[in-house]
């Protein structure tokens, strides 16, 4: 069952079109990573999937609700991890997900046992009762993951999960979405720039450049498209977009500033 | 982990229609105002360096102002008039920052997942402003207990204790919302400061909090008129302290922060998306 189906999804800032007429579908309980630079414009698809975004034209149906006509369906059926900081640092771990299970309306004789199982999950039993603000980077991630399985969606957007966390943490990360995946069968979207977390963690990849989509496959069929089936995911992204990781779509200073803090914040 | 292995994952968030949508909705602004008491309380010094601002006014500007007899008060000593000022004035200074905390919670990526939650925008703006209430309720406590050491003849029937409390919510609950609107337009900390500063004196001057309308001229009487800071300083005065007189009655005051209230919010909930895009 196709748990996502993308038709002709278009983005237009002013002058820039930041999301191109994406065609795209993603089956139930798949890992997918969508690919590319900088100002590519996947944090763009992922805020027009969650409803954060209008899309200018086109559209996409998750889980089977319509983005532009069903949004409170859409937002009741997704969870969502945005690319920095979604917890609140003044609250204890355990009251952030107090807060999401409440404000997700998960039934109260549900709450405490899924709070229970998301801390083992996220593996922050002991520090429960701590204020976020003291966690550590991959701490504050697992956190965010364990937040967004209290509701149990359907659709899990990641947007870029392991950005600005060692390598450690990053593994913790992708044996946390792995189980959401299996043991929760939940369709994962996850946006990156790392090729080896690409070629770890997803199933099937889109590359997208300049808001169109280059390339689709299994990152070992997207290896062997170029040529050489020895091929690193890192060639088959220079060779579909064109250049190195770094493109004209420059991040502007403010971005970069606003991440550089938040990064020094996440520690 | 429980080892069971689900092929679907069966949905439990309330999806629309499927409980009762007033029970729902008022969940979700109680729940974020549960969450600023539950920060206040990590955090409880912050209490006292909001104290010192509402000190000031009273124990300096008010002691002298009492002592010269410059503002005409009527029966009313002058330490009595102002105290009630005080403490809407206080509890607009924490409102009017809330825009703050709303933009450092965007840069974050704390408004993305908000607005991503089945929550409506309603009760998402409408939970900030009871948040802002709660801080508001502190405050009142703390100006309380000020007034009180300095002599100020309290109203302390619990009647009146609570109109207090419900104006104080209703004002804190005004000016975050219409804090939260500034911070949906202009988006920027920095940006976000320099208005603040703006707005917050000529809100607190342009109102009888410190001084009764009538000594006012004409053109500072209209702008007083239609700011809602009036009604609430009006609405604490005849509830906080004894011989306290309304100008308005506290039904008309109550109606306009409502009304108000209701405006802005519907606005700000209409804006509060732009944060995310």
């Amino acid at each position: 069952m196709k748990v996502l189906e993308i038709a002709g999804l278009t983005r237009r800032f002013g002058n820039l079109t930041a999301v191109d007429g994406l065609n795209l579908t993603v089956a139930e309980g798949e890992i997918f990573g969508l690919l590319g630079p900088n100002g590519a414009g996947k944090t763009t698809v992922i805020k027009m999937l969650t409803t954060l975004l209008p899309p200018t034209a086109g559209t996409a149906t998750v889980a089977g609700f319509d983005i532009r006509r069903q949004l409170a369906h859409v937002r009741a059926s997704i969870g969502y991890v945005p690319q920095l900081i979604s917890v609140d640092g003044a609250l204890t771990g355990y009251e952030n997900l107090l807060f999401f299970a409440k404000l997700y309306g998960v039934p109260r004789a549900l709450r405490r046992s899924r709070i229970e199982e998301a801390l083992n999950f996220a593996e922050l039993r002991e520090a429960a009762g701590r204020q976020v603000r003291n966690y550590s980077g991959g701490m504050v991630r697992r956190l965010e993951l364990a937040m967004a399985m209290l509701h149990r969606p359907r659709v899990l957007f990641l947007d870029e999960p392991t950005v600005g966390l060692d390598p450690v943490a990053r593994q913790a990360v992708w044996r946390q979405v792995r189980l959401l995946a299996r043991e929760y069968g939940m369709t994962i979207f996850l946006t990156t720039h790392f090729m080896d977390e690409a070629d770890i963690l997803c199933g099937r990849v889109a590359i997208l450049n300049l808001g169109r989509m280059a390339a689709l496959g299994s990152p070992a069929e997207l290896k062997r498209s170029i040529g050489h089936a020895d091929a690193t995911l890192d060639e088959v992204f220079a060779h579909f977009t064109g250049n190195s990781l770094e493109t004209e779509h420059e991040w502007n200073y403010r971005d970069i500033s606003q991440t550089r803090r938040n990064l020094a914040r996440l520690g | 982990m429980n080892g069971t292995i689900v092929t679907s994952p069966k949905l439990d968030a309330t999806l629309p229609g499927s409980v009762n949508p007033i029970g729902r909705w008022l969940g979700q602004c109680l729940t974020l105002a549960e969450m600023e008491l539950r920060k206040l309380r990590h955090d409880p010094t912050e209490l006292l360096t909001r104290a010192i601002q509402p000190a000031l006014w009273l124990l300096v500007f008010g002691e002298v102002f009492t002592r010269i007899h410059a503002i005409p008060t009527g029966d009313l000593r002058y330490m009595d008039f102002l105290a009630p000022g005080v403490l809407a004035q206080s509890v607009l200074f924490i409102a009017i920052f809330y825009g703050i905390a709303v933009i450092w919670e965007r840069d974050l990526g704390l408004v993305h997942k908000l607005l991503v939650s089945p929550a409506s925008r309603a009760a998402l703006v409408l939970g900030k402003a009871l948040s802002a209430g709660v801080r508001g309720l502190s405050q009142a406590c703390i100006v309380y207990l000020l007034a009180w050491l300095l002599g100020v003849k309290m109203n302390w029937h619990p009647l009146a204790l609570l109109g207090v409390a419900v104006t104080v919510l209703l004002g804190a609950a005004v000016f975050s919302t219409f804090s939260l609107i500034i911070a949906c337009i202009v988006k920027t900390r920095e940006r976000f400061m320099g208005i603040g500063q703006i707005l917050t004196m000529p809100l607190f001057f342009a109102s009888n909090a410190m001084y009764p309308i009538a000594i006012m001229p004409n053109w500072l009487k209209v702008i007083a008129h239609v700011n809602p800071l009036t009604y609430e300083v009006d609405a604490i005065r005849a509830l906080m302290i004894q011989g306290g007189v309304t100008a308005y009655g506290v039904g008309a005051d109550f109606s306009v922060l409502i009304l108000a209230l209701a405006a802005l919010t519907t606005i700000s909930a209409r804006l509060y998306p732009n944060l995310a895009r």
